[in-house]
């Protein structure tokens, strides 16, 4: 029972702080990166520094892709033929290389934020 | 080959290390090897049955729904940690001091075992399903089968290896101060999955950061590096971590720590009646 209530809790913060996220960030700056052929286009996004980006990441590969980067500390499957959403931001300035990771020889690319 | 192999390894790593500590934690709890067993079992199923839905599971919640799973199962594990680290820190105590402790932990039941099996369930569950959806990625792509069977291999022997060699090394702390040892490890590894859950929805943008980024410790242990992911298994390692995830962290061991520390503490074994009506009044 204690530990019903415990749960509760932190089901309840998460629903509200969820809510809190929901109406903040309907204003953010969206871009489109294309995944063919394993390579990514464009392979440089810019972004100000402390902004936000909302990344859709177009898959036209059949072939599954992982959205990976350390820098960024993103990690996101993409399945093949589908839209996958990543946000970033807000960051400092510098160069963020990004890659799929299970195609990496080919799919590179970088976010500069200035 | 080696690049196969790299890749199942990092996959595979961070689950081997999560069941090591959690069969060390359940060390003399009855029928331990058929709940850990269970438990492997049902996250490689899982691990199947996720890569399966991986595009159902992605398209859900426009574009975050992977996200939104990942939270969802991270929180479920860090639930059952809490309550396994609780049942422990009133049980444990007794086991440890009894020669006969499985017996004791037969007469208390065998629930928490059953937690920590959605624990290892969950772990295995999603790094597994990576490494599925990678291998099939492959596969279809047209690699070499033999290559591409050796490689995986190589990545899981050397990923199953870790975690063996850290279940040996917690195997040495002497018994009546593994049950200590291992909560407080469950514990951490806990806070650092609720760290990881909050990373994931700041990702899916349903929570803000409060504050992008703390610090910057890439330049001395990156997220990548093998100590950044064996610190992350343990403790939820970001080398940039953000306010929110540092709140998830803290509030995970706060609440359990304090949880433990204002538990009333069990009545003494051979108590008189009065003494445990007094217990159970205060």
């Amino acid at each position: 029972m204690f530990l019903g209530r415990f749960v509760m809790k932190r089901l309840l913060a998460l629903s509200l702080l969820a809510l809190l996220g929901a109406c903040s960030g309907n204003n953010m700056p969206e871009q489109t990166l294309v995944l063919e052929n394993h390579k990514f286009t464009p392979d440089q996004l810019t972004l100000a520094a402390g902004e936000k980006l909302r990344i859709k990441v177009e898959n036209r590969d059949d072939a599954y892709e992982e959205f990976d980067s350390d820098s960024l500390g993103r990690e996101k499957v993409i399945p093949g033929k589908t839209t996958g959403v990543v946000v970033i931001g807000p960051l400092q300035p510098g160069k963020y290389p990004f890659m799929g990771e299970y195609h990496h020889e080919t799919a590179q690319g970088v976010v500069i934020v200035q | 080959m080696l690049g196969t192999a790299l890749i199942v390894f990092r996959e595979i790593f961070e689950a081997s290390l999560i069941v090591s500590i959690v069969a060390a934690a359940t060390r003399g709890l009855s029928g331990r090897a058929l709940w850990i067993g269970g438990g492997i079992a049902a996250g490689i199923l899982g691990a199947v049955v996720v890569a399966l839905f991986a595009d159902v599971i992605a398209s859900f919640a426009s574009g975050v729904g992977q996200e939104i799973f990942n939270a969802s199962v991270l929180f479920a594990a860090v639930g059952m940690i809490s309550w396994h680290v609780l049942w422990m820190a009133s049980h444990g105590k007794q086991m440890a001091q009894e020669l006969g402790g499985v017996s004791a932990a037969v007469k208390a039941g065998s629930r928490p075992p059953s937690a920590l099996l959605f624990v290892v369930s969950i772990a295995i569950l999603r790094e597994g399903s990576e490494v599925v959806l990678f291998l099939y990625g492959l596969a279809a792509g047209g690699s070499n089968a033999s290559t591409l069977i050796s490689g995986s291999l190589l990545g899981m022997v050397v990923g199953i290896g870790a975690g063996v060699a850290l279940y040996l090394g917690l195997l040495r702390i002497p018994p009546h101060k593994m049950f200590a040892a291992t909560n407080w490890l469950l514990i951490l590894v806990a806070a650092g999955m609720a760290s990881t859950g909050a990373h994931f929805l700041i990702q899916a943008d349903l929570i803000p950061t409060l504050g992008a980024q703390l610090w910057d410790s890439s330049a001395l242990v990156s997220n990548g590096s093998l100590a950044g992911q064996t610190l992350h298994a343990l403790i939820g390692y970001d080398a940039r971590p953000s306010g929110m995830q540092m709140l998830f962290f803290v509030a995970v061991i706060l609440g359990i720590g304090l949880t433990m520390a204002l538990r009333p503490k069990p009545a003494p074994r051979a108590s008189s009646p009065k003494t445990l009506a007094g217990a159970r009044a205060g």
